[in-house]
This record gives C-alpha cells, sequence and structure tokens, in this order.
C-alpha cells in the first residue's frame, strides 16, 4: 500500500492530481445502472400504477418566516409513473453511455427521485410538510457533521478515531451538567468541547505516545464514556434532574432577509448556533486542509510520516494536535443532542450516531464536503422515517428505525467503491532513533 | 499463562524468558533457588501476570475514587474536615471498603452465610450462591470471549457480539420452543441452532468484507442495531410472542430444552459451563493444532504472507467471522437456555462489550479468556449486590472494566505507572490494520 504505490503516483502527474478520486469502473457503472433501473420498476409500478388515480399527495412547501408558497399537490399514480420514466432514462444513460464521467451525479439524480416518489406514496391522502423535513434533516445531520469532521482530522493525520462515539456521550453530558448548573448555555458548549478534548487527549497519549492499538483504544474510550455516564446519570443527575440536568436549549436565528427565501430559506437560515458553526467548521476544515501549509503537513503525516519526518515536521505534535482537535469537536457534537434539541442527557442518547458519523466520512472520501453529502443523506433518511412512522402507522416501526443502520451497511459496503484511506492511518508511528 | 505466550507469542522467535540466565547453576546449587530468585526478578518486571494484576488493582483504585466523588455522604464528611478531620476519612474508607465487600461477598462468598452453614449445617446452598452466579455470569463470557478472541487473533475485529448472541438465542429459542423431542435430541438441536444463528449475522459483516471491502467494524456495529430492532419485531409478532401477552416477550422454553442444572436445583450453575469449558478446550486445540487455525493465524499476523503461500485470505475471513459469530451465538444459547428461558428487548446487553474486554484481558488465549472470564464475571454478579446493598449504580463495574483493558492493551503505561523493569518483549497487542 505506501511505497510502492506513491512512486508510480508521482511519476504520473495525471494520477497524482486526484489521488483520492473515485475509480468508477464499467460494472461498477453498470451495477449503479441496474439499480436506479429496479428503483424506477418500483417507482413506476409500486408508487404510480399501484395507486388510484384519486389519491392525492400534498407537500407543504411554507413554513413561518418565509415568504409563503402555495402547497405543492400532485396525482400520485401520475406523477410517479412519470418520475419512473425519467430514472428508467438515467439508467439507461448509466449503462449505455461510454464515459463514466459524472455517473455519481447521475445516480445520485436518480435516487433522489425515487425519494420524490417514494414520499408521494407515504403521504398519499396525507399532507407533509416537506419545509419541516428539510428543517428536520439538517438538525438530524448536524452532530453527524461534527462527528465526521472530528474522524477525518484525525484520519488525515494517520490517527483512527473510533471513540468519536463516547465523545459524543461525553460531550452531551458534560454539555448539559455544565450548561445545567451556570445556566449558561455557551459554558455548557464550552464543556461539551471540553469533555470531548480529554478523550481526545486520552486517546492521543495512549495510541501515540505509547503505541497502542488504536481501534482497541477508541472502542474501549466509548465503553468506558458510555460506563460513566450511564454510572453518573444514575448516581449524580437523576436525583438531582432539576438542578442539574435540565438545561435551556439553543434558540434559532433567524438571519434577516435571507431566512424569508421561500422553502428554503427557514431551512437554512433559521437554525441554532450548532447549525450555523458546523457550516464554519466545514468551510474552515476544507480550507485548512487542502490551502495551507499546515493542511499540507497533515496530510503528509497520514500519508507518509517518515518522509514527513525527514523533511523536519513534527508528526507526533501534529498527531497530538489533531486528534486532540478532534476530540473537541466532537465534544461539541455531542452537545448538539442536549443542548441542541432535548434540553436533558439520558443514558446512551447518542445511538451510536458516532459511528455513523465515521461511516460518513468514509462515504465522502475523507473530504469535508463529501462527508455532508454523506451526513445529509443520513439525516434525509432519520427525518423520513421518523416521519412515515407517523403517518403510516401500518409498517413495524422497528423496520424504520433500522433504516439509518442498513443504509450505512449498504454505503460502506455497495456504495462506496474502493476508496482509499490515508495510507498511514491506524498505523502507529515511531520515530527512527 | 506466561508458557502460552512464549510459545505463540510475536512470530520473531521469542526466548523463553531468563533461558540464558539457566545454565549458571552447575556448580551444584540447588535448582530450585534459581527459580526462587528468577521468580522474585519477574515479579519487577512487566510481564503479562504482573502488568494484569497491576491494571486490575489500578482500576479498583479509580473505581474507588469515583465512588468517593459521587457520594453525598462523603463529600459532606469532607466539607465538615475542618471540624471532623478523623470522620471525613472514616467515611471515606467506610464507604469503598463496604462497596467493596458488598462486591466481593455477592461473587465469591460471604463469610457470615459460611460460617452459619458450618455451625448449623444448613444453608449450604445460599453459602454457595455466589460462586454459582459467578459461574453463571462467566459462562456466556467465556463463549462469546473466545469468538471475540478468535477474530482477534486472525486480524478481523468483531465487535458486533451484542447481534450475534441475540442471533444465537433466537435460534435456540425457535428450536427450543417449535420442536419437542426427548431432551436427548431436543437439547443437542437448541445448543446447535444457537452456533448456527450466531453464524449466519457473522456471515453478514464476513462476505461484505471480503467482496467489498466494507469494515467489519463499522458492519457488526450497525448489524448490532438492526438486530436488537429485529428482536424488537419478533417479539411482538407469532411465532414468538407469548400468548396472551400484548409486551415485547417471547414464549417460555419447555424443560427439554433447557441446560441441567450441576449442583441441584437450589443453584443455578448449568451445563452451559461444561460447554464453554469444552469449547475452549476446542479453541486451544483449534489454533495451535489445526491446519485452518494455522491458516487463521497466518492471516492475522501477516495477510500478504498467507496469500503469497496460497492461501484464501477472503474465504478464510468469512470462515473467521462465521466461527467467532457462532462461538458467540453460543453464548446467546448458553444465557437463554441455562437461565432465562425467554427473551426480552435488548437481551443480553452489555455481554457483547463484555466479551470484547474479556477477550483483550486474556490475550485472545483459551485460558486467559478463562480467567478473564470469571474476572469479570465476578465483578458484575458482585457489582449487582454491591448495588442492591449500598446503592452504588451497577455501572461501575463497566467503568472498571473498560480500565483495566485500557492498562492492560497499552502494557507501557503500566510500566510507567510502577517504574517496572522491562520485560524485553513487547506486550502491546496490535489487531487492527487501519481500514485497509
Amino acid at each position: 500500500m505506501s511505497a510502492a504505490d506513491v512512486a508510480p503516483a508521482a511519476s504520473q502527474a495525471h494520477v497524482a492530481i486526484r489521488p483520492e478520486g473515485r475509480i468508477v469502473t464499467v460494472a461498477r457503472r453498470r451495477g449503479m445502472g441496474i439499480f436506479v433501473l429496479i428503483l424506477a420498476v418500483v417507482m413506476f409500478w409500486g408508487f404510480g400504477l399501484g395507486v388510484p388515480t384519486s389519491q392525492q399527495a400534498t407537500f407543504l412547501l411554507t413554513a413561518p418566516p418565509a415568504v409563503a408558497v402555495s402547497p405543492l399537490v400532485m396525482s400520485v399514480h401520475w406523477v410517479s409513473m412519470v418520475l419512473g420514466i425519467l430514472a428508467a432514462a438515467l439508467a439507461l444513460v448509466l449503462m449505455i453511455r461510454r464515459s463514466s464521467r459524472g455517473a455519481y451525479l447521475i445516480f445520485t439524480l436518480g435516487v433522489i427521485l425515487f425519494f420524490w416518489a417514494f414520499l408521494m406514496w407515504v403521504s398519499r391522502d396525507e399532507t407533509l410538510n416537506f419545509v419541516d423535513m428539510l428543517a428536520e434533516t439538517l438538525i438530524a445531520t448536524t452532530p453527524l457533521i461534527y462527528g465526521s469532521m472530528s474522524g477525518l482530522l484525525c484520519e488525515r493525520a494517520g490517527v483512527v478515531n473510533i471513540a468519536i462515539e463516547g465523545q459524543f456521550l461525553a460531550g452531551a453530558f458534560l454539555g448539559a451538567m455544565i450548561g445545567s448548573v451556570s445556566g449558561d448555555l455557551w459554558l455548557g458548549m464550552l464543556g461539551g468541547a471540553v469533555a470531548g478534548g480529554i478523550f481526545g487527549s486520552l486517546l492521543a497519549f495512549l495510541a501515540l505516545r505509547y503505541g497502542a492499538d488504536q481501534i482497541i483504544v477508541g472502542v474501549v474510550i466509548v465503553a468506558f464514556c458510555t460506563g460513566l455516564t450511564n454510572f453518573l446519570t444514575e448516581q449524580v443527575l437523576t436525583p438531582n434532574q432539576t438542578t442539574l440536568n435540565s438545561p435551556n436549549t439553543f434558540s434559532p436565528i433567524a438571519l434577516p432577509l435571507l431566512s424569508k427565501i421561500p422553502i428554503l430559506g427557514p431551512v437554512l437560515f433559521d437554525q441554532n448556533i450548532f447549525v450555523y458553526l458546523a457550516v464554519v467548521l466545514l468551510v474552515a476544515i476544507n480550507i485548512g486542509l487542502f490551502n495551507t501549509r499546515r493542511g499540507l503537513r497533515v496530510r503528509a503525516v497520514g500519508e507518509h510520516p517518515r518522509a514527513a519526518e525527514t523533511v523536519g515536521i513534527s508528526v507526533m505534535r501534529i498527531r497530538y494536535q489533531n486528534v486532540i482537535m478532534g476530540g473537541v469537536i466532537a465534544g461539541i457534537g455531542g452537545a448538539v443532542f442536549t443542548l441542541g434539541s432535548v434540553g436533558q442527557f439520558s443514558a446512551g442518547m447518542t445511538d451510536g450516531y458516532g459511528y455513523v458519523a465515521l461511516a460518513a466520512m468514509i462515504f465522502g472520501r475523507w473530504r469535508p464536503f463529501g462527508a455532508l453529502v454523506a451526513a445529509l443523506l443520513f439525516g434525509f433518511a432519520i427525518s423520513v422515517q421518523s416521519f412515515v412512522a407517523i403517518v403510516r402507522p401500518e409498517i413495524p416501526s422497528p423496520f424504520l428505525s433500522m433504516a439509518p443502520y442498513i443504509i450505512t451497511i449498504a454505503v460502506v459496503s455497495g456504495l462506496v467503491g474502493r476508496v482509499r484511506a490515508p495510507a498511514a492511518d491506524g498505523k502507529p508511528y515511531t520515530a527512527e532513533g | 499463562m506466561i508458557s502460552a505466550d512464549a510459545t505463540t507469542g510475536s512470530p520473531g522467535g521469542v526466548e523463553p524468558p531468563g533461558s540464558g540466565e539457566e545454565p549458571a547453576g552447575g556448580d551444584g546449587k540447588p535448582p530450585a533457588s534459581v527459580g526462587w530468585t528468577r521468580y522474585l526478578r519477574r515479579l519487577s518486571e512487566a510481564n503479562v501476570v504482573v502488568v494484569t494484576i497491576l491494571a486490575i488493582f489500578t482500576a479498583l483504585v479509580i473505581g474507588a475514587i469515583l465512588i468517593l466523588v459521587t457520594s453525598t455522604a462523603v463529600l459532606h464528611a469532607w466539607g465538615r474536615v475542618g471540624s471532623a478531620p478523623g470522620e471525613a476519612f472514616a467515611t471515606s474508607w467506610h464507604t469503598v471498603a463496604n462497596a467493596y465487600s458488598a462486591m466481593f461477598e455477592g461473587s465469591i462468598f460471604s463469610p457470615s452465610a459460611v460460617g452459619h452453614a458450618i455451625s448449623t449445617g444448613r444453608g449450604w446452598t445460599a453459602a454457595f450462591s455466589p460462586i454459582s452466579e459467578t459461574l453463571v455470569s462467566a459462562t456466556p463470557l467465556m463463549l462469546a470471549g473466545m469468538g471475540v478472541a478468535i477474530g482477534f487473533s486472525t486480524g478481523v475485529f468483531n465487535i458486533g457480539a451484542q447481534g450475534q448472541l441475540i442471533g444465537g438465542a433466537l435460534a435456540s429459542l425457535y428450536v427450543g420452543f417449535e420442536v419437542h423431542a426427548t431432551i436427548w435430541l431436543h437439547l443437542p438441536l437448541v445448543i446447535i441452532a444457537g452456533a448456527v444463528g450466531g453464524a449466519i449475522v457473522g456471515f453478514i459483516p464476513g462476505i461484505l468484507k471480503a467482496q467489498t471491502g466494507a469494515h467489519e467494524v463499522i458492519v457488526t456495529i450497525m448489524l448490532n442495531y438492526i438486530v436488537l430492532y429485529l428482536l424488537v419485531y419478533l417479539l411482538t409478532t407469532a411465532p414468538f410472542q407469548q400468548q396472551g401477552q400484548t409486551n415485547a416477550i417471547s414464549r417460555v422454553m419447555p424443560n427439554s430444552a433447557r441446560l441441567p442444572h450441576l449442583l441441584g436445583s437450589g443453584l443455578r450453575v448449568n451445563a452451559g459451563l461444561i460447554v464453554a469449558i469444552l469449547v475452549l478446550l476446542g479453541a486451544s486445540w483449534f489454533m495451535r493444532k489445526s491446519t485452518l487455525g494455522f491458516t487463521f493465524r497466518v492471516i492475522g499476523i501477516n495477510p500478504d504472507a498467507g496469500r503469497t503461500a496460497g492461501m484464501n485470505v477472503k474465504k478464510v475471513t468469512v470462515l473467521v467471522l462465521m466461527l467467532s459469530g457462532a462461538l458467540v451465538g453460543l453464548a446467546g444459547m448458553a444465557s437463554l437456555s441455562g437461565t432465562d428461558f425467554f427473551m426480552a428487548t435488548g437481551y443480553g446487553g452489555g455481554v457483547g462489550f463484555n466479551a470484547i474486554t474479556v477477550a483483550l484481558l486474556g490475550r485472545n488465549r483459551p485460558l486467559g479468556v478463562f480467567l478473564g472470564s470469571l474476572l469479570f464475571a465476578a465483578m458484575i454478579t458482585g457489582g449487582r449486590n454491591m448495588q442492591a446493598v449500598t446503592g452504588i449504580d451497577l455501572d461501575l463495574t463497566t467503568v472498571i472494566q473498560a480500565l483495566i483493558v485500557f492498562m492492560v492493551a497499552t502494557p507501557a503505561l503500566v510500566r510507567d505507572i510502577y517504574r517496572l523493569k522491562d520485560s524485553g518483549r513487547s506486550l502491546t497487542q496490535l489487531i487492527s490494520k487501519g481500514w485497509g
């Protein structure tokens, strides 16, 4: 993986430009085409022909601060059939076309059409508030963004941070407790950051100083945080629920003018501080990683630490800094769970989303905006799932709850394709004496 | 443990510890004294036994600190430390001593109960009950721990014990209430079903890793959640749901599907323990003597070498996860058919994580898994007694377990804390190989 791969990449300039690009083989492109074709068939027959022509789906497109837009009323039968035909056309393009360029874009379009038809089918004779659904998507996405940024910072420097879930829990716990005791939400957020930072430091200390197996340490940190927060919740929070575990939550801040944009305005510009901060973080990490000297060093350390050390970069210092920073970010992401929406810590409340965030990072090929797209996909699945559970009680709710986890497996196994992690990811590094 | 470590340790041909000093005793000195000094020297050296014992000790100390800082009585006493300094220390000592002695009495034996049994000749069941409960808890840990350990020593990180355990238990349960036969036929079928159920859940991450390269860590964790929800669904539908129930509770296993008790009906220790010990012995033979076990180990140490030697790494990956899942599935069978007899939502919670800690503590060796299971089982059963007696939450034991594993996974940390001598061998366990 290391030396043999690096040498040819350096000699062939056009390969070196996009070393992490998705390689879309013909077989994979055809596979995607077949998948979209199956979706098209389901749309045409299942959601289209299978539904009486009388049934209509109503999508509300207006939420308070925005300018009102009239709701969208569609005949499920006819619109699904049209969407099915469109998707079939996309599938044919994927299968027949010579070039693989833009294959993922076409694929994504096909999936979006499917979601559209699916949502119509689910809300036949019902009303779906589409703006609310998108807003909930963003809310569900926010902690995933923090988590995947945490993982990305660590792994770009060559350290696997599988402890995100634990840092989430620690951040959620301390965030709620400090936010509650001090009555100051900003202090609560700081508390979350500190809690995450502590466990980031622990990972860094054990993995870097002592060369321990990073995945073992990560898994045990999750277990430790789960046990510790469960223990402290039982011993400390539960007896003092009103004083220690009832912080306020950050209220949404509507940005002037922007929040009045129809449909997307309330979704994007009437959110709480965590959402805005996540966007800032994404942009900052993207620029920091790909456009600064420090970012280049971080990537060098993650790809080939020995070479980085040779040109005078301190591998250990960069790794320490990034892993601790990653912990801080995951801690803030944990605080989203308590200070962003629920306003209370409960044991095990992060539900494995730390791992989902990690999957988002992998799906996003260790790039901030790639991770964002993946996180949005998961967020959307979570939001759709809670909507379906309300409108269609006849579908067993356990199956709906499974959906985000099944999508995660599908994503890491099928849809990702062959991704390439930073070459030195997860490998302990010892300087040569 | 030490001798096992030397034979199957790092592949570089490690010398048995202290072998260089042996010939020095050739001048008529009794060899026993040489062994004795060597034994003393070993005590100050960072070897497996010393590191493990110090890790347990340190974790218990940190656990004690946690008990102190979360106890209101202790905090009150320290608030008045100016006026009554003795009381602060006394309260602290009593709080910790009560907690840990409750843990001991709940897991090993209670001196008063044993004294009562000796003096009156009755109540032996009560006297043996704690140790029986520890063995009962240890049984699934041994099986699941060995399952995870086989994965670890093959470079496969199976965190899906939770899901595989439920898979095994579900299969056993189904065969338990659907098949009607005598115990001699029924029980073996139930046992096999447990292994098959676990293997099926293990097959999914195996085939996905082999075919698509999906990392087993993420897939197994996600499967844990999926299987948990599947269980919720199955428990509310026929044929699993108990008749006349609206809650998510399963039907009950008939007597012919239950593992028989070993020491009378009053003690819950059952034949599952025998199954577990047989499996551990089998695993020991398998990993050290069998061809397939050798293949597993080679691929665990160096998959490229294995591939070059003509081993089918993909096939082995699937096999490892299935075998690992099968053993974990047996753990589900053992707790279902041994003590629980029915399933409810969240079944087997905790065993999945404990299996990982047991495997790490036992350094993936059958004897280590055996001892590690006994230790953690004692902590869990003792922890329940501690919660009942002192009101300190049971989750403290999870924290202590995690602390132990932190230190076992980084022996150099323990060496530095206690300024031990370097044993000259790396004790760090490296299992994962990034996301490759």
